[in-house]
């Protein structure tokens, strides 16, 4: 069997069913936190499909796109997070301030 | 030669992947579901990416597989706990059957303060360095 066969007919469905099983959850995902992490795991198997397409196409220069994706990965779970903490303490503030009112 | 090693890594690759995958959906709780991500698609990304380094054979390929390969194991942690204390923070719940909960009573979600459970005791002192601490936490 070539290589590059068995790349495309086993490795490639595995990893799409992968990433149909991990888009279930960020469609259902309970809150928000749920949505986030399966935003960074869809790009993190994205980087692993980058590879095996570079491999089956003979195409090295494929890598570098999967470094960027990685970094972008990095920061929008970063971001996400930040701003989440964020919103909550605008939240718990709000409800403080209507607490002392009714007071 | 190489051929059958390609084979074998990356098919490790893809299965942890799917595992991972699997346990994703079928996890009862946001942070046992973080704790899947984080390791088993770190090396399930680290093997396959480790096959595209066999298979091309090449020092410039095989170093920016290095690369890519540290930088995920560097980030991964770092984004699973920043996202598993933001969810925490946001009052998300555990799973019922969880053992335990390390936080639990010592992070005050009126001051946004997190501690080691002693502090709590003289608050009126502590108002004044609340700020600080908020800005710390930040």
């Amino acid at each position: 069997m070539i290589i590059e066969e068995y790349l495309y007919y086993i490795i490639l469905p595995i990893l799409a069913v992968s990433v149909l099983l991990v888009f279930c959850r960020f469609v259902m995902g309970p809150s928000i936190a749920d949505r986030v992490v399966a935003l960074d795991l869809l790009i993190t198997i994205g980087i692993t499909l980058i590879a095996i397409y570079s491999i089956v196409y003979d195409q090295s220069t494929f890598l570098d796109i999967a470094m960027i994706l990685g970094l972008i990965a990095f920061l929008s779970t970063v971001a996400f997070s930040y701003y989440l903490e964020k919103r909550n303490r605008k939240k718990r503030e709000k409800q403080q301030r209507e607490e002392q009112q009714d007071e | 030669m190489s051929n059958i090693l390609i084979i074998i890594l990356s098919s490790l690759g893809a299965i942890f992947i799917l595992l991972a995958a699997i346990g994703f959906v079928r996890m009862p709780d946001t942070y046992l579901r973080i704790s899947v991500t984080t390791k088993a698609v770190t090396l399930g990304v680290g093997l396959i990416l480790a096959s595209a380094a066999v298979y091309f054979d090449d020092l410039s390929v095989t170093s920016r597989v290095l690369a890519i390969v540290l930088f995920i194991i560097l980030t991964s942690p770092v984004g699973a706990h920043l996202i598993g204390r933001a969810s925490y923070f946001s009052g998300n719940k555990m799973w019922g059957k969880s053992i335990t909960d390390e936080l639990d009573g010592k992070y005050q979600p009126n001051s946004h303060k997190l501690s080691s459970g002693e502090e709590f005791e003289d608050e009126d002192e502590e108002e004044d360095k609340t700020e600080h601490k908020k800005s710390d936490l930040l």
